[in-house]
């Protein structure tokens, strides 16, 4: 198994974070993993992405050229990595932010209305983790319990209190996620 | 314990800062730069003055944490400072000063594209300034050249191993890529800082108070204004070098045994060629990957052996053309040898290392 993700949008998105559960994960359940962001001085408003790898093997390269997976939260985001989604890979997308929707034929693209969801249910702190639910229902790479996991190690055990509804947002996302 | 050994994820910047603490580091003194400014950030939140009494200093500049490394290291202790390119340019008349007065200390460069205060995405437009040395007269660094977590965290010690053992300033020269990626890691060892008695023992050159009765005062400087002695210190010092050339040279070696091609590169263009590898390989090049882990003592003697086997050599690197030099010096031109990279912070991707061996492969073939 090997995995190679891309996640990419504005900062404050929450597009790190997304990924470091994600590597966490990876890392609980033995997997190699490799984590690599990019992103501008600002810490909100400007680009972010990491690239994200998961996979049985040693991983070569945080660097790619091509991707298994993007998801892509903001219209700058889809066109720049649009044509880097591999042949029969998958692209995932934000409708909220995206006018000029995925238009690939040779790519499987999955819709998730997140940013809406996440305001209705007024979690919009839980909005990348919905994203996540999303992808694990399309590639579960990963187990909940081991996402779950991550999370505790990650968050500061004053925010422990948020875990259930970080675990909702995930389940929510697996709901809200539709192939175009 | 086994506690100790578990396995982690962590920034490469992450991993430096716990790799000191571990390795009895004694003395850290750094100013914030991005993209290295998780290892001061780092240690502030381990707090190893209440542990192992490690002194973890923000200075007011570079020019600032260099000179105190300076005074540290002068003492016999095992001081580090890091910084990122401007940073460290910045801190190349206290590197000349430590090779000159013999002052080992380990200077971790985490580097971003310049020049000048250029950007803070990676680079390694620092290799001449690293290998070359930015400060003035006839002395060599010691550098290695992490290309993962794993080493980032291994090095520190390896760093001041070797900063010791030839009482000369050594330096990590890492990237953007490398201090920022995370990955697994397991942590070395704790061990104890050195005692007092030890270092005593190990450093009797150094300038710590002990032995003021019995042999006077111990002086540290790279001052010398008798042109003959000072040729006799230049001389002594290349004579040091030397031996540093001798002994001290690494590299790996991946896939060069059927190799028709070879790639060679370091840090993190060494990852990102690996990749490129796979692919050249999946389509029939048979290409190998040469890492040098040492940039200075430079694995020449391994370089010409190799460009003896291969029908072309790319040098892959994140500036424009700097390693290439003595890789062509290593190969005495008996083989094509071009060179690839990315600037102003702009890190290749594996199909444009791809991309430029089938250009080097046209050229072999003519």
């Amino acid at each position: 198994m090997k995995e190679e993700i891309i996640i990419s949008g504005f900062g404050g998105q929450g597009v790190l974070s997304m990924g470091k559960i994600l590597a966490y994960a990876g890392l609980m359940e033995g997997k190699e993993v490799s984590w690599m962001p990019a992103y501008g001085p600002e810490q909100r408003g400007g680009t972010a992405n990491v690239t994200v790898i998961i996979s049985d093997d040693k991983i070569s390269s945080p660097i790619l050229s091509s991707y298994d997976t993007a998801i892509l939260l903001n219209q700058p985001s889809l066109d720049k990595f649009q044509p880097k989604v591999k042949a029969g890979g998958a692209l995932i997308y934000d409708s909220f932010g995206i006018i000029d929707k995925p238009t690939r034929p040779d790519i499987d693209s999955y819709c998730i209305t997140a940013m809406s969801t996440a305001a209705e249910m007024k979690m919009m702190k839980t909005f990348n983790m919905m994203v996540l639910g999303g992808f694990l229902k399309i590639h579960p790479i990963v187990s909940i319990e081991s996402v779950m996991k991550a999370l505790k190690k990650t968050l500061p055990e004053r925010h422990w209190p948020l875990l259930p509804m970080n675990e909702q947002a995930i389940l929510k996302g697996m709901e809200i996620i539709h192939h175009q | 314990m086994a506690q100790e050994r578990e396995v982690l994820l962590m920034k490469g910047n992450e991993a430096i800062a716990h790799a000191a603490i571990r390795c009895g580091c004694d003395g850290y003194f750094g100013y914030p730069i991005t993209p290295q400014s998780e290892v001061l950030e780092t240690l502030a939140e381990l707090k190893p003055w209440e542990t192992t009494g490690m002194v973890v200093v923000q200075a007011e500049s570079e020019v600032a944490s260099i000179n105190m490394l300076y005074g540290g290291g002068g003492t016999g202790k095992r001081v580090m400072t890091s910084s990122s390119s401007p940073g460290v340019a910045l801190m190349q008349e206290g590197i000349a000063y430590m090779a000159g007065a013999e002052v080992p200390g380990l200077i971790v460069n985490v580097q971003r594209g310049g020049p000048g205060l250029g950007t803070i995405q990676p680079s390694q437009s620092d290799y001449y300034q690293a290998t070359r040395g930015g400060g003035n007269g006839d002395y060599h660094v010691i550098v290695l050249a992490p290309n993962s977590v794993q080493e980032m965290a291994d090095f520190v010690d390896l760093g001041f191993e070797l900063a010791f053992r030839y009482r000369n300033p050594a330096m990590i020269l890492s990237d953007g890529v490398i201090g920022q990626m995370m990955e697994k890691v397991v942590l070395p060892p704790q061990k104890p800082r050195r005692t007092d008695e030890e270092i005593y023992a190990e450093c009797p050159w150094a300038s710590n108070g002990h032995g003021l009765k019995t042999r006077g005062p111990q002086v540290i400087t790279s001052l010398e204004l008798d042109p003959a002695v000072m040729e006799q210190r230049n001389l002594h010092l290349q004579a040091k070098y030397k031996q540093v050339e001798e002994n001290e040279v690494r590299f790996e070696s991946t896939g060069c045994e059927d190799a028709e091609y070879a790639i060679v590169a370091f840090g993190s263009a060494s990852r990102i060629a690996q990749k490129a590898i796979e692919t050249l390989r999946n389509n029939g090049t048979k290409v190998g990957l040469f890492r040098p882990i040492t940039l200075w003592p430079f694995p020449k003697k391994a370089i010409h052996d190799l460009a003896q086997r291969v029908k072309g050599i790319l040098v892959v690197e994140i500036n424009a053309g700097m390693m290439v030099y003595d890789v062509e010096n290593a190969a005495e031109h008996c083989v094509p040898i071009r060179q690839f990279g990315r600037l102003g912070g702009i890190v290749p991707d594996p199909d444009e290392i791809v991309e430029a061996m089938e250009q080097l492969k046209q050229v072999c073939c003519k």
